[in-house]
């Protein structure tokens, strides 16, 4: 009954951002078609529901951190990839190479947050995931060597239970 | 008129990384090197400049500011999460299909060799 709750503001809020129009008929149609999509759809958004709303609140607030973090590293690796194509002289510096890298991550979701985000960073790719495995190519030694555990250690804390610490991934 | 300022310049960033991005698609050696500079200099540049947008539309601090910055930012998020899944998948695509990786000579490839591969 939470879940489905959460699942109606949620929608409603999207529906009041994105229509902007404020009076009775508008706002009545968005809690109709929003009570109807909640109704058809609720059991789609959330896949985990032990959880409580306090620790899911949690949660949404570190992802947010991170994406913030992530943002940070996103200009950082636009920085690398303009220096490489812009200065000249740097196209020596352009070493392509295919890695492998070993996750600790259990959830799909967690995995998928780690691949977006190793694509989004200096100058890497992930190409596959089978299973643990993620198979990376780096456009230069520079993007490799970037690719130690911290991404993954942030990635682990957001979803790590409250209190008991993150659990430690695999080595750098 | 700082507002406008600041605009201006994310505005300007957002089209100095596209020109990277473009000129990374020429200069790049192979069909992977190249995605790097198609997938994430999209991503960045966008985001620079729907938000340079955003503070421009700052004109008196009203509610409909506030929503039209909210919108702006929707798109952000959006384009940073499927920016990426998109160019995942054509870059997996294209080892699928066999397109040879050029590696330095002194790297290595983990992945092995795509035409050899039996489909």
């Amino acid at each position: 009954m939470m879940y489905r709750a959460v699942t109606f503001s949620l929608l409603l809020a999207i529906w009041l951002v994105f229509s902007g129009i404020y009076d009775a008929f508008h706002i009545g149609l968005g809690i109709l078609s929003c009570l109807f999509v909640t109704w058809i759809s609720s059991d789609l958004l959330f896949d985990d529901r032990s959880l409580g709303f306090r620790a899911r609140l949690g949660q949404a607030w570190r992802l947010g951190g991170y994406l913030a973090w992530l943002g940070w590293q996103l200009v950082l690796s636009n920085l690398h990839l303009l220096k490489l194509t812009l200065k000249p002289g740097a196209m020596a510096e352009v070493e392509p190479r295919i890695t492998l890298y070993r996750t600790a991550l259990k959830s799909d979701f967690e995995k998928f947050l780690l691949a977006n985000s190793i694509t989004l960073t200096p100058g890497t790719i992930t190409i596959k995931i089978l299973g643990d495995d993620f198979y990376i190519h780096s456009i230069s030694k520079f993007a490799a060597d970037g690719l130690d555990g911290q991404m993954e250690r942030r990635i682990a804390a957001i979803f790590a239970p409250a209190g008991s610490g993150s659990p430690s991934p695999s080595a750098d | 008129m700082i507002l406008d300022l600041v605009s201006m310049l994310l505005i300007a960033a957002g089209l100095l990384f596209f020109v990277g991005a473009a000129v990374g698609l020429v200069r790049f050696p192979d069909f992977y090197t190249r995605m790097h500079a198609a997938g994430k200099g999209d991503t960045l540049s966008s985001l620079l400049v729907i938000s340079g947008f955003a503070l421009h539309e700052f004109k008196d601090f009203e509610g409909m500011d506030f929503i039209l910055a909210l919108k702006l930012l929707a798109i952000c998020v959006f384009i940073m999460m499927t920016s990426p899944t998109s160019t995942h998948a054509l870059i997996d695509a294209g080892y699928e299909d066999g397109i040879e990786p050029v590696i330095a000579p002194d790297a290595e490839n983990v992945l092995g060799d795509p035409t050899s591969r039996q489909p």
